[in-house]
């Protein structure tokens, strides 16, 4: 691999610079990604949110090249460190890209269904992974495999000989965290990974997922349209609006201090299932057409607190509360006077824990 | 007239072959007063939306009746009841997929009027055309231009739920069955959909079933009506909102309510879990003896739970609860 600088243990394992990513399309470019930056740090947990089109599978998907052919990289780095040596996963020739998937980073999709190749057991599965990996010896593999099916709490001699449609969403949905730990991935890319999934079966899946964080020790980035799963397992959370990253900062901070207006029509928008009644608030509109995307700031259409200034200048994402937290917004000032009531949920679903 | 206007009978259904039948609704009962709402709740495969389909006559019940405004729907014979017209237009139905319920082929302006010309509802297509514009303005699809001349595929997945609601509409029905009507659509959107059905249980006094596997959405929509819980087939508790909400008996729906992940994280990572005594859901084919839930239930006491089937009881106010410990907690014997 090639080494483009040397670097503390500390420094983040993924860094990802100004990405663009486009897809061709008949009427024209699709800006899906558009000039997204963050750092994913050792063992943390990014939540990306946002509604269907902003972009997060493409970002997800860009992450490791699994872009269809349609799509293309304009410009950006996704940097990948391990063991004080750095790479841009952008300038990988194809057979370190490789070694770099599912090895170093590796991805569980939505949707655990049509994951499985249908007329293959599961050990005929995970055996090729294996393989087309350089893991040679049958036993180990096989080895490997039982103890990561019994850590992902299956039972590893009635799942390991079945086919996939003989086991249920959740188990298939855990067999698939189990394959993706294979090779002891440092980074894992999870997409709706509790979407379509019973409240029970939901509920172990996230209580798995924070179990493996905290004994494997990876770090993940899951994108999620669902905000009570990023709620449950971030350490971080970044909303998504129109192929850009709008705003960024710790889960509590997102959730009790948003202040970007999207943000906040997200959390408005999602009733929770303790305590009283509450009102609720939609966002206005839909998202925008990313071929012909508006002026400005893209969310001004929707946005109540939009000026003037939205309509014809887009904001970059700058520091708000401490280092930690940045918006993409001109209004912040006037989005934090709204944001009083979600201060007040905060103590008090502090004071009593309910149930 | 009957205290309800629609109310399911002790229905039954069956699906299968010879070799392996399931019940997947089983001895199910409950009657929804004019104008109010009843969410049915449960995990797939509960047999939520065969009810659904039965109350809407789409299944015929293998056994029990459906009655609207206090009159059964089916006769005797298995056919239909002399009235049944009245019934179907009625009771109509909003499906979860937008994206399979609509015909493709038609345009918005043709999925509208058909029932409308159909069913005389109109005299004329000119008047079939300000009815249609009216739907659309009543889902909140404007400018109304834009829309009559589009095919189902050119709307985003919340237009076109709006134009499954317009269509429910069409017919002036006193009932509307909304199968996970909102399960598919964006968060951002879902509100502004379901504020839009909240309206015209207002304004022209629309009665709902509403199926839903998601309870904050069922407390939203329903927090002035009533909650039933569904378990493999059968109402395992029933009560107002805010009593199920907040004071849930069966153990079955404190699980639910306390595995749900909430949109606060200090709230969703404090709540207390109840830990069940397994994972897996039983199969329809091989049910368990007395309580269906008792293998995975936390309060299973042997000899009663497994023996006896708990019946749908009355232990508080409105709050019906199927389940021999619960009932033994208040008080109430022979459960």
């Amino acid at each position: 691999m090639e080494t483009v600088t040397t670097l503390g243990p500390t420094s983040p394992p993924l860094s990802v610079r100004d990405l663009w990513v486009e897809y061709r399309a008949e009427r024209g470019l699709v800006k899906a990604v558009r000039g997204v930056s963050f750092d994913l740090a050792s063992e943390e947990s990014l939540a990306l949110i946002g509604e269907s089109g902003c972009g997060k599978t493409t970002l997800g998907v860009a992450l490791i090249r699994l872009l269809v052919k349609t799509a293309r990289i304009r410009q950006g780095e996704v940097i990948y460190r391990r063991d004080g040596r750095a790479v841009d996963v952008l300038g990988l020739n194809p057979r370190e890209l490789r070694r770099f998937r599912w090895r170093e980073c590796a991805m569980v999709f939505q949707s655990a269904l049509n994951a499985f190749n249908p007329v293959l057991r599961i050990w005929d599965q995970i055996h090729d992974t294996a393989q087309a990996h350089g893991m040679v010896s049958r036993d180990e593999v096989r080895r490997r495999a039982m103890q990561l099916l019994e850590q992902v709490q299956l039972d590893p001699r009635r799942v390991i000989d079945a086919y996939s449609h003989e086991l249920s969403g959740g188990m298939r949905q855990r067999v698939l965290l189990a394959m993706s730990l294979l090779l002891n991935p440092q980074v894992l890319i999870l997409d709706e990974p509790t979407t379509a999934l019973d409240i029970l079966t939901q509920r172990t899946i996230i209580d798995l997922l924070r179990r493996l964080k905290a004994d494997v020790g990876f770090s993940m980035i899951f994108i999620s349209h669902d905000l009570s799963t990023a709620a449950e397992l971030a350490d971080r959370v970044a909303t998504m609006y129109a192929g850009t990253i709008v705003e960024i900062g710790p889960v509590n901070d997102i959730f009790y201090r948003p202040a970007h207006p999207y943000t906040l029509g997200l959390i408005r928008a999602v009733p929770t299932v303790t305590g009283e009644f509450e009102e609720l608030r939609s966002i206005p509109g839909a998202p925008p057409d990313l071929i012909d995307p508006p002026e400005g700031c893209k969310f001004h259409p929707r946005c109540p607190y939009a000026t003037p200034q939205c309509r014809t200048e887009e904001p970059v994402l700058q520091p708000y509360y401490g280092e930690t937290h940045a918006v993409a917004c001109f209004n912040v000032a006037r989005v934090q006077q709204d944001t009083g009531d979600l201060g007040a949920r905060f103590s008090q679903s502090l004071g009593d824990s309910i149930l | 007239m009957s205290e309800y206007l629609i109310e399911a009978r002790n229905l039954v259904r069956t699906f299968g072959t010879r070799k392996a039948r399931v019940t997947a609704v089983d001895d199910v009962s409950f009657g929804i007063r004019e104008g109010e709402v009843v969410c049915l709740v449960g995990e797939s495969g509960c047999g939520k939306t065969t009810t659904g389909k039965m109350i809407t006559s789409l299944l015929k019940p293998t056994t029990g009746q459906v009655l609207y405004q206090g009159r059964p729907v089916w006769r005797p014979d298995g056919r239909k009841a002399d009235d049944f017209k009245t019934y179907r237009l009625g009771v109509q139905i909003i499906h979860q997929d937008p994206y399979a319920s609509l015909n493709p082929s038609h345009t918005i302006y043709k999925i509208l009027s058909t029932p409308l010309l159909h069913h005389k509802l109109v005299a004329s297509p000119a008047e079939a055309m300000t009815r249609v514009v009216e739907l659309l303005n009543t889902v909140g699809l404007g400018p109304v231009e834009d829309f009559l001349t589009k095919y189902p595929h050119q709307l985003s997945g919340g237009q076109r739920q709006r134009v499954s609601v317009a269509r429910a509409l069409t017919v002036n029905p006193r009932c509307i069955v909304a199968d996970e009507a909102v399960s598919m659509v964006d968060v951002s959107i879902r509100v502004g959909l379901l504020n839009i059905l909240s309206d015209l249980k207002r304004t022209l006094g629309v009665t709902y079933l509403f199926i839903t596997h998601d309870l904050a959405v069922a407390k939203f929509f329903a927090w002035e009506g009533r909650i039933a819980v569904m378990y493999v087939g059968s109402i395992v508790e029933f009560a107002s909102t805010p009593q199920l909400i907040n004071n849930a008996l069966h153990p079955y729906s404190k699980a639910l309510l306390a595995a749900v992940p909430e949109a606060d994280p200090e709230l969703t990572r404090h709540k207390q879990r109840l830990q069940l005594r397994s994972q897996d859901i039983p199969s329809l084919l091989a049910l368990p003896s007395g309580c269906r839930f008792h293998p995975r239930c936390p309060f299973f006491e042997p000899g009663l739970c497994d023996v006896q089937r708990p019946e749908l009881t009355l232990l508080e106010d409105n709050h019906y609860v199927a389940c021999h410990v619960a009932a033994r907690q208040a008080g109430v014997a022979g459960a």
